[in-house]
């Protein structure tokens, strides 16, 4: 079943063109990795994907239904949830605040404040201190279970790892895992591109906002994913 | 003795000050509109008591209990007309917006109620003229008692609604960053009409006030948006605590000047608004060069 249909998107930002009619199906299940250089379009498809960015044209589909113009917190309530780059917590409310405040459109689910926590065990000791205290590592565990308090169907990551020391990367990595073996649908961006081939099932590979490159991540071979990504030999 | 009872004074007429800045403050803290239209909207808010008490003939309590909603309901309306549209236009077209409400509800009041000055304290009942003396010469008016303690109450429930309540919570996350507020399913449009709704509530009390405890016209607005403006830069921008003892000081600095002379009342509140402004915002180094 097809849970995410982008259909020749466009983004602009005024002048500058990002995503230059980019489709793109995401089935339900699956993990998908998008890849890419700076300024490729990876973050501003997923932010038009929940709602962040308007397209200036083509269509954005959710389990059929079209979502192109509807504003991003109805998406959260139908199910689409975005961690964004930068993890963008409320700094002066405490953890559990910043957790408990994304549940105002929830869906029924497994995701609440004491699962979370114990998905993140680091923050249980954190649970009553303010945002902006914590480390890089504790704040993108609490925006990715932000984003897991709506109880998504379809998980959005920008670049969850941006920014974080190689060990608390893999225990971030390790969580996902976890959540990503329950069945939740993720669409994620990731730099780094091991570590993309390892979690996803399918690598997109946009260059200046277009896809040069769609594959299963398993029979993919690294010469060709580096050529897609540089874009050294353009696909005609 | 005089100086210590002035001081008291200066507390209540600071409570009264403080309950005009709130509605200043969230408006800030929230959306960082400064709202110049507060002032009219406080006067506004007096005038729709004036006509409920006109025309029901009821005590002015009870008639502002009923303009309350009323004013909840032009504060909700104000944001998602005007006031949502110029907020997309960039920072400085909130002010020029509120710049001419405030012009458009002056004009209004006096096209409706003539300029002449009104006053409320006659339908308050007994207490505005009541007061107690105490021991070493200090004097309590009932009044100013209700105002101090009704200002407490409200900075007092708009903190424990902040910090407790999940709606609370939700206007905090999107004064902090409306985008990711957005993306954890928040309304941020809704957040900001029923900010918008409180602050025009808590400004028409302000006005409430204002109107039995002294006397107010259509050109009211501006002076009382000047003294809720100065406690909320005293007490530091956006800090709802902080505008409280903003208004507070406020108050002292200005039954404390009268006691110099007279004349000298507001202008002593306004001398604390300019050493707090050189003091906390770094103005003190540009001071000492240009003295040098």
């Amino acid at each position: 079943m097809t849970l995410l249909n982008v259909e020749a998107l466009d983004c602009r930002y005024g002048l500058l063109q990002a995503v230059r009619s980019v489709s793109l199906r995401v089935e339900a299940g699956e993990t998908v990795a998008l890849i890419g250089a700076n300024g490729a379009g990876k973050t501003t498809l997923l932010r038009a994907v929940a709602g962040a960015h308007r397209p200036h044209s083509g269509r954005v589909v959710f389990d059929g239904v079209d979502i192109t113009r509807l504003p991003a917190h109805r998406r959260v309530a139908l199910g689409i949830a975005l961690v964004p780059e930068g993890r963008r917590l409320f700094p002066s409310l405490t953890v559990e605040e910043n957790l408990r405040v994304a549940a105002s459109r929830r869906r029924r689910g497994p995701w609440n404040v004491q699962s979370v926590l114990e998905v993140f065990p680091m923050l249980q000791q954190r649970r009553r201190r303010p945002a902006a205290s914590l480390s890089g590592g504790e704040q993108q565990a609490v925006a990715i279970g932000r984003a897991l308090m709506s109880n998504p169907r379809l998980l959005l990551l920008d670049e969850v790892s941006l920014g974080l020391a190689p060990i608390v990367v893999d225990a971030v990595y390790r969580s996902l895992a976890g959540i990503i073996s329950e069945g939740s649908t993720v669409l994620l961006v990731e730099q780094d591109l091991t570590r993309a081939l390892r979690v996803a099932g399918r690598v997109v590979c946009l260059l200046e906002g277009r896809v040069v490159l769609e594959e299963a991540a398993g029979g993919l071979d690294r010469d060709r994913v580096v050529n897609a990504y540089f874009g050294l030999r353009r696909p005609a | 003795m005089t100086l210590l009872n002035a001081a008291l004074q200066g507390v209540f007429l600071g409570a009264f000050y403080a309950v005009l800045a709130c509605g200043l403050s969230i408006m800030f803290g929230v959306m960082r509109i400064i709202n110049l239209a507060h002032g009219d909207i406080a006067v506004l808010g007096a005038y729709v008591v004036f006509v409920i008490v006109e025309h029901a003939g009821v005590s002015a309590f009870i008639a502002f209990a009923a303009a309350l909603p009323v004013m909840v309901v032009l504060g909700y309306v104000l944001q998602i007309t005007l006031l949502e549209r110029s907020l997309k236009a960039g920072i400085l077209t909130p002010l020029l917006a509120t710049f001419g409400l405030s012009i458009v509800i002056q004009n209004l009041l006096q096209l409706a109620f003539s300029p002449d000055v009104q006053s409320l304290g006659g339908s308050a009942g007994a207490l505005t003229t009541s007061s107690w003396q105490l021991a070493g010469g200090l004097s309590v008016s009932a009044l100013g008692l209700v105002v101090l303690v009704v200002a407490v109450l409200v900075f007092g429930a708009l903190q424990l609604f902040l910090a407790r309540t999940r709606i609370g919570w939700m206007m905090r996350a999107t004064a902090e960053d409306a985008d990711a507020a957005e993306l954890v399913g928040i309304n941020s449009r809704s957040v900001y009409a029923w900010a918008t709704a409180m602050a025009v509530a808590i400004a028409a009390l302000g006005g409430f006030f204002l109107a039995i405890r002294s006397v107010f016209d259509p050109v009211s607005g501006p002076t009382q948006l000047i003294f809720a403006f100065e406690a909320v830069v005293i007490g530091g921008m956006g800090s709802l605590w902080g505008t409280l003892l903003g208004g507070i000081a406020l108050g002292v600095a200005q039954t404390l000047g009268a006691q110099v002379h007279p004349q000298f009342a507001v202008m002593a509140g306004h001398l604390l608004f300019l050493i707090v402004l050189i003091v906390r915002f770094g103005g003190g180094r540009a001071v000492l060069r240009a003295a040098r």
